[in-house]
């Protein structure tokens, strides 16, 4: 597209490639999207309890035009669709989705002729979230997954292609719950759990220790 | 200068603020535990000797309000045997960009086979990935257990392992354990 299209793939565009992630990532507004019962856990998210200025993006922003990020948060009925997808294109580039909750993702337990059927058949959606409605928790734990995304993302084609063509990593970007990626012992004992493939069994066996800790 | 002292104050306050305990959710490095019974990601459980509880008779599926379940039953046979008795489930998946974690699921369920755990990070890139299979929902082999297929252990047959029930909670003993959080029946006796 630009300057980056041209210069060497050297460490200069690494380092520079970092930096803009770690900009877009520090400082990541969403846009006030609330459909239903999940908004209120959205907004939940916000307040002060759970405070996510901690992250940079207190501010729900009412204009698209200002907003990074598009959680859509609750059931998307037919008719609000071209509303979803004109906001969306109202967002300025770069901008992501976060699908919040079951109905947004999929339809959950609405399968019928009123909701559509997964917010990703209108939009391009980054991060699924389920839950009925997700717990604030959920929600910050989707957003920093988000984050770990867009610090992994390319600048520009050529890099792009670099990147596809490196073999796949065992824990992709997104792909750690986030209180194991914020601990040190935890992080070590994911990773080594997905090279084996068994990362849900070591979740159990966490929370098993957990409830003996608390049992006894 | 009156004026500038009360600013000083007013920041003061503010600045004092940075060596106070936080009174705020300080999540992903530490995570709260929630109430014992909350619904989280479920757990398919196993008999002390590691055979599957799940029978594959498809009740958490006909009960599920959002179609979030599909299970496969098949026949157990005397050299493939998964769980105890006639039927295992050959598939079990769950979708979890359907299901609402409300729990009529492992309600129906005969064999407390199906329990819910407090997990609760389940966050992904694609649809594909929310679809958990049978190998993500079984429990993992604690001490004494041995990975199905094998024959029966605890028994000749599969009474031996029912019988045992109450007392045999398996592998993912949740809330039902937590001593605080137990339940008196009728006479006043709190189950073991």
């Amino acid at each position: 597209m630009g300057i980056e299209e041209k210069l060497p793939n050297g460490i200069l565009l690494t380092t520079v490639e970092k930096l803009v992630n770690w900009t877009r990532k520090s400082s990541f507004w969403p846009a006030t999207f609330g459909l239903a019962c999940c908004a209120i856990e959205m907004m939940a998210t916000g307040a002060a309890r759970y405070d996510l200025a901690r992250f940079g993006m207190e501010v729900f922003r009412a204009s698209p035009r200002q907003a990074d990020l598009m959680i859509v948060a609750g059931r998307v009925s037919q008719k609000m669709a071209p509303v979803l997808r004109q906001i969306y294109d109202q967002m300025p580039d770069p901008k992501w989705v976060l699908s919040m909750g079951v109905c947004a993702s999929s339809g959950g337990m609405f399968n019928n002729y009123a909701i559509v059927q997964g917010v990703d058949h209108i939009v391009p959606v980054d991060m699924y979230l389920p839950g009925c409605p997700p717990r604030p928790e959920m929600l910050i734990d989707a957003i920093l997954r988000l984050h770990d995304k867009i610090m992994d993302e390319p600048l520009g084609d050529k890099r792009r292609k670099v990147l596809e063509a490196r073999e796949p990593a065992v824990v992709p970007a997104g792909s750690m719950p986030s209180s194991f990626r914020h601990n040190k012992e935890l992080r070590a004992a994911w990773e080594k759990a997905a090279a084996q493939g068994r990362e849900e069994q070591l979740r159990i066996e966490k929370w098993m220790e957990t409830q003996a800790r608390r049992n006894s | 200068m009156g004026q500038f002292i009360g600013t000083l104050k007013g920041f003061g306050v503010t600045f004092s603020h940075m060596f106070k305990k936080v009174v705020t959710e300080e999540y992903p490095e530490k995570r709260v535990p929630l109430a014992p019974r909350y619904h989280g990601r479920h757990i398919l459980n196993r008999h002390p000797d590691g055979l599957e509880k799940c029978i594959g008779c498809e009740l958490c599926a006909w009960a599920c309000p959002a179609d979030a379940i599909y299970v496969e039953g098949a026949d157990n046979t005397d050299e493939e045997r998964y769980s105890p008795g006639e039927r295992y489930a050959s598939t079990y998946q769950i979708n979890y960009a359907r299901c609402i974690f409300c729990g009529l699921c492992i309600e129906a369920c005969p064999t407390r086979s199906l329990t819910m755990s407090n997990e609760y990070e389940l966050a992904r890139d694609s649809r594909q990935d929310l679809i958990f299979t049978k190998e993500q929902l079984l429990a993992p082999l604690l001490s004494g257990m041995e990975q199905p297929p094998h024959a029966m252990y605890l028994g000749d047959s599969e009474k031996d392992y029912y019988l045992s029930g109450p007392t045999n909670p398996g592998s993912s003993a949740g809330a039902e354990k937590n001593p605080a959080h137990r339940i008196a029946d009728r006479d006043g006796k709190v189950a073991q």
